[in-house]
């Protein structure tokens, strides 16, 4: 029986190498076939005349994850230390509920929520159609709060609470010794809780595609529609073939070095302390 | 200096006269009520607009261009979720099982399947579901069993990891005890660790049932979007998701699309209550 656990064990291994493999294999014909640079830096995608360049793509992906990280990570992280250490003892419950109830609702509802209230919404008050880069980096945040709150919450509360009380035995008060003797503790948590935010706003592609626009072209101001690196997969890869289907494997290989630098930087952060 | 009476801090009277400590409790009070105020807004906009546009109809076995019902992408969901966790629970539970039970800790082969693990969680949906349109689609083209199977690999870490942590939180005692008995390693897993375990591995399999409910970009092209009822694992389907997804993809996002969105919530926000009472009375109602 060891050996079937054994087994059951490998094929997470062996999951992850079938996914590169098949990724490298119908992806890297078509880098080698456009040319890596001409890939990566080219700013024109247009399948149907053999032009595939995907910068307006990453920088999409980067322009909305920044985005999502500056609206969602402060909030976030002051919603996880409120719940830590500032709610009434009866009203965390519900708080944690709250926020579990968000992390649950699907990536679609977001983005249905995103369609019929945040993009009349921005049309109304920056005119234009709505659907924009300002639109996508909002829903993204307001995505990424519920495990950028309870990653927070969890490391904050992980403090010793010698560190507190420390704090308050020096003479300061409930709000300083939160904030400048157990917060700074509980940074690497609040760390891994924000990169964490960062691969689910990168990996994200049913909400923003309803929400950005998918203009392949660089966007020029918060305002403007963009295209992400999963948008641009999700949008063509029902009709692509051959080398559009392999560039599109390529996008996705991009996607992929992306979120696996999310996790080294993750892991760094992390120190050597396993899981 | 003054004693405080609990550690979550009255605020102290002179709490005017300290303007830095002031606006720090400002702000984060002013922090959970926006996060309080979004939850309300979010849940309580497809609650409201949801609602009222339930009617029968839209229930009707029979998903026509007319009545655009969703009972086969319900019917799908079910199907599609029971299908993907037959193929990753076990799994799922058997690698917690050797990690948990088996392996010598810090060893190699630990680390590397960790290491697996922790990227398989990390990969978007879209990777996984561009990974199934190339392996499993060649192999079953757009069919439930392709969906499932692409979704399996997607909730494995998930149920590992969540299964791990119920294992590794059983004492040792429980084990001690089998082997006192005179039980062999396989009996004391299957008749104390894994009995002990249960409700936290339950509670593990009830989110990736959340996950499996929610997912849309992996089976886009897997599963692929018809929307009849299935007749076999070989035959396309949609889930209550992708449904939804489809819905704006025809541009369709009047009254079906609402009415999706809440039975949506409803049921992630069921499955949600029910993983915190399983695992709740895991913990025995522990660090409240």
């Amino acid at each position: 029986m060891r050996a079937v656990f054994l087994a059951a064990a490998c094929v997470c291994i062996l999951c992850v190498a079938a996914i590169c493999l098949f990724l490298l294999v119908n992806g890297l014909p078509a880098f080698g076939k456009i040319g890596p640079l001409k890939f990566l830096s080219g700013s024109v995608w247009r399948p149907g005349s053999g032009a595939y360049g995907i910068a307006p793509m990453i920088l999409g992906s980067l322009y909305v994850t920044a985005g999502a990280i500056a609206l969602g990570a402060p909030l976030g992280v002051l919603t996880g230390v409120y719940l830590a250490r500032f709610c009434p003892r009866r009203a965390r419950a519900a708080g944690r509920a709250a926020v579990n109830l968000l992390a649950g609702v699907p990536s679609v509802v977001y983005g249905f929520f995103g369609l019929v209230v945040l993009v009349p919404a921005a049309s109304a008050v920056f005119g234009g159609s709505g659907k924009s880069m300002l639109t996508a980096s909002v829903l993204l945040g307001l995505m990424i709060l519920p495990t950028v709150i309870s990653v927070t919450e969890t490391s904050v509360r992980a403090v010793p609470e010698a560190c507190y009380e420390g704090a308050l035995a020096l003479g300061a008060t409930h709000e300083r010794a939160v904030f400048f003797a157990v917060l700074p503790a509980a940074r690497p948590g609040v760390t891994a809780g924000i990169a964490l935010g960062v691969g689910r706003a990168i990996g994200e592609a049913t909400a923003v595609v309803m929400v950005a626009g998918n203009q392949p072209v660089i966007p020029s101001g918060p305002l403007r529609g963009l295209r992400t690196l999963t948008a641009n997969i999700v949008l063509e890869m029902g009709y692509a073939a051959d080398l559009h289907r392999g560039a599109l494997a390529a996008t996705a290989v991009t996607l992929f070095v992306f979120t696996l630098a999310v996790n080294v930087l993750l892991a760094l952060g992390r120190g050597k302390r396993p899981a | 200096m003054r004693m405080r009476p609990s550690l979550t801090g009255k605020s102290p009277p002179a709490l005017g006269r300290r303007p830095l400590s002031l606006l720090l409790r400002l702000l984060v009070t002013a922090a959970a009520v926006v996060t309080a105020l979004i939850v309300l807004f979010v849940a309580g906009y497809i609650v409201i607009n949801g609602a009222r546009r339930l009617r029968p109809s839209l229930f009707a076995l029979k998903y026509t261009s007319e009545n655009v019902s969703m009972t086969p992408a319900i019917i799908g969901t079910l199907a599609m979720t029971a299908l993907a966790l037959a193929l990753a629970a076990p799994l799922g539970i058997f690698s917690a099982v050797y990690l948990a039970e088996y392996a010598r800790r810090g060893s190699r082969l630990v680390k590397t399947m960790r290491l697996a693990a922790e990227t398989l969680a990390g990969i978007p949906s879209i990777v996984y579901g561009l990974f199934g349109a190339l392996l499993f689609n060649r192999l079953w083209g757009y069919s439930l069993l392709a969906g499932a199977a692409t979704l399996a690999i997607m909730l494995l870490p998930l149920i590992m990891r969540t299964a791990e942590e119920a294992l590794l939180a059983v004492p040792d005692m429980y084990r001690e005890g089998g082997f006192g008995l005179g039980a062999g390693r396989l009996r004391v897993v299957f008749a104390i660790t894994l009995p002990a375990a249960a409700p936290g591995i339950l509670a593990g399999i009830i989110l990736a049932v959340g996950r499996a409910v929610g997912e849309t970009a992996a089976l886009i092209f897997t599963s692929g979007t018809s929307p009849e009822l299935p007749r076999s694992i070989f035959s396309s389907v949609r889930t209550l998701s992708v449904h939804m997804y489809a819905l704006w993809n025809e541009g369709l996002y009047g009254d079906e699309a609402y009415a999706t969105a809440f039975v949506l919530l409803v049921i992630t926000a069921a499955l949600n209550a029910l993983s915190g009472i399983v695992s709740g009375r895991f913990r025995g109602g522990g660090d409240g």
